[in-house]
């Protein structure tokens, strides 16, 4: 029991901490302003929220279709032995260090190219796409067979029954699935260091450079002299922690509500 | 006699050339994803092998038992760093191992139903702090009193042991809780599930026979789970040896590697990190990447040895 309350009691303190010494740095201007010139006070960091808002949107597009379709071959195509292996190597692939599969996007697309928002993207695409498949497969796995028989009974081809079907009824958990993915690689620090993170002071909506973002500014931050760099790192760490929670929650809560309901299809 | 089977002359061949097309077409899409999983994998490993050759041409294996980090005369080795990823792991696992099997089981069988679902959240919660913020968190609020207060503490009164040498500001110590931070959440989830698949009858039949709870817990649950139980290790410890934002945070990212434990240090991963905004020579960049493929090489055993006691485990409870 002590060792529960510790746990807890870590939480708390680090959640605590991280709002105390942040909530100077909390306002409008963290959200909308750039960095201040150096000395000065004020300022905020709107380039790593914008660049952390493009990366996940690119990431999400490349990592959830591949996600997907890795889950609907593991669950409607493969012969069981296959099945298995696969689900092997996106587990062994879950289990790369985030720093190694940064390296890995450095020397495939950073060499020669200079680092971009793409690389970035791909990075983080590469840490959701096992975390995607895995909850996909478990929902896929529960929807019913005997609405598959009864679409293949009624004379529907196997990909109007997976596209029609089965997709339909475990989308509810795909995609809370997809949400605890984004939650987590949007913390993610170490796949950008090398790959996206020398960026532009100013707000960058153009992938093509490095963007900021806000988990690698948080880094920079934390490690710069000036203290008023901590605030901000404080206060940015305090929104990415609530966002992370919230939707890490909220996605959790809906995915065990859609688990019961497919479980519940007669 | 020949059936008279009723046919519907409007029935519609249901495989028309749509949906052939429509069927291989998915198959296609759906296997070539998969395929691409494990040429993923390959590829990783294929290009850490290519981004560092030159620095395993210069140095062969022998950089894996060097201890060297000097960029001036190009002399680069593994040695203690690995010392230092295996130091900081483990002793993150002497620490969280035992809380972690303790909170499992107060989560699965000692704590009143009523509290067991908010905490096992706020754990939930812990584990999906992203590592930046527990690091910034380490630098400035872990950091000071351990530096500070413990660790003097420790040293005045066990210095005798070259573990507990002079206090210094960043130091293996603070790494070590951080680790030990970041793994208890996994860990202990996992174990709370292991618990919870005990069979209840098997629990029933020790209490029956007079068993007190504990010793209910201590004969026939964890007895029960425990190789399940060395696998959530492991799997947490897996998770800790890659571990490279926290850890550069905190750790001071120091070369020479001494036994005092209040002395700052190196991980592989966390002097990778360290070095992300550029290194000054060619040979520099390899041999971090050369690093960077020793801890996926030990990161990767680490999690195949995980999953093969998991899977024999959950062999064992299928039987």
């Amino acid at each position: 029991m002590t060792a529960a309350l510790l746990a807890v009691g870590v939480l708390v303190l680090l959640v605590g901490s991280v709002f105390l010494r942040g909530y100077h740095a909390l306002n409008l201007d963290l959200f909308t302003k750039g960095p201040a010139t150096f000395g000065q006070t004020g300022g905020g960091i709107s380039q790593a929220f914008v660049g952390t808002i493009v990366l996940m949107v690119l990431a999400t597009a490349i990592a959830l279709p591949i996600g997907v379709l890795v889950s609907i071959y593991v669950s409607e195509f493969a012969p069981p032995r296959l099945a298995e292996q696969a689900r092997l190597w996106l587990d062994v692939l879950n289990g790369f260090p985030a720093i190694v599969i940064g390296i890995f996007v450095f020397t495939l697309l950073v060499v020669g190219n200079g680092q971009s928002g793409y690389a970035g993207a791909f990075a983080l695409s590469i840490i959701m796409i096992p975390l995607i498949s895995r909850t996909t497969m478990e929902m896929l796995a529960l929807v019913p067979n005997h609405l598959r028989e009864a679409s293949y009974a009624l004379g529907v081809s196997k990909w109007r029954t997976v596209l029609g079907v089965v997709l339909p009824s475990a989308a509810g958990g795909i995609l809370t699935g997809t949400i605890l993915a984004i939650a987590r690689a949007a913390g993610e620090t170490a796949p950008l260091l090398f790959v996206c993170s020398i960026a532009a002071n100013t707000v960058n909506w153009n992938p093509k450079n490095a963007l900021a973002s806000v988990p690698v500014t948080i880094f920079q931050y934390s490690e710069a002299p000036d203290p008023a760099l901590h605030e901000q790192a404080w206060a940015a760490a305090f929104v990415l922690i609530i966002a992370i929670l919230i939707m890490s929650l909220g996605a959790r809560h809906l995915h065990d509500r859609s688990r019961k309901r497919l479980g519940q299809i007669q | 006699m020949e059936a008279d089977v009723p046919t519907r002359p409007g029935l519609r061949r249901t495989r028309n050339g749509l949906d052939r097309f429509g069927d291989r077409l998915l198959y296609g899409l759906t296997a070539v994803a998969a395929l691409g999983t494990f040429v993923l994998i390959a590829a990783i490993i294929w290009k850490l092998i290519e981004g560092s050759w030159p620095a395993i041409k210069h140095f062969g294996i022998s950089f894996v038992w060097t201890s060297a980090w000097d960029p001036v005369h190009a002399n680069f080795g593994a040695f203690q760093f690995i010392l230092g990823t295996l130091i900081t792991s483990f002793g993150a696992l002497l620490i969280a191992a035992p809380l972690s099997i303790a909170i499992g089981l107060f989560l699965s069988e000692l704590a009143p139903p009523a509290i067991r679902g908010p905490i096992g959240t706020l754990i939930d919660m812990l584990a999906a702090i992203p590592s930046v913020v527990i690091g910034l968190w380490g630098i400035y609020v872990l950091s000071p009193p351990i530096a500070h207060t413990v660790e003097p503490f420790l040293h005045k009164w066990f210095g005798f042991i070259p573990l507990f040498g002079t206090p210094t500001e960043s130091s293996v110590f603070t790494a070590m809780l951080v680790l030990t931070i970041m793994m208890v959440p996994i860990t202990s989830a996992v174990c709370r599930e292991l618990f919870l698949a005990v069979p209840r009858d098997l629990e029933e039949g020790a209490l029956a026979l007079g068993a007190t709870r504990w010793e209910m817990v201590r004969g026939v649950t964890l007895q029960y789970a425990r190789s399940g139980v060395v696998g959530a290790v492991i799997l947490g410890l897996g998770r800790a040896l890659g571990e490279a934002i926290a850890v550069t945070q905190v750790i001071g990212n120091y070369v020479p590697l001494s036994v005092n434990l209040f002395a700052p240090g190196d991980t592989l991963a966390s002097r990778i990190a360290n070095q992300y905004q550029g290194a000054d020579t060619a040979l520099t960049l390899h041999s971090l990447i050369y690093l960077g493929l020793v801890l996926l090489v030990i990161t990767l055993i680490t999690n195949v040895i995980a999953q093969r006691i998991v899977h024999r485990f959950n062999a064992l409870q299928r039987a």
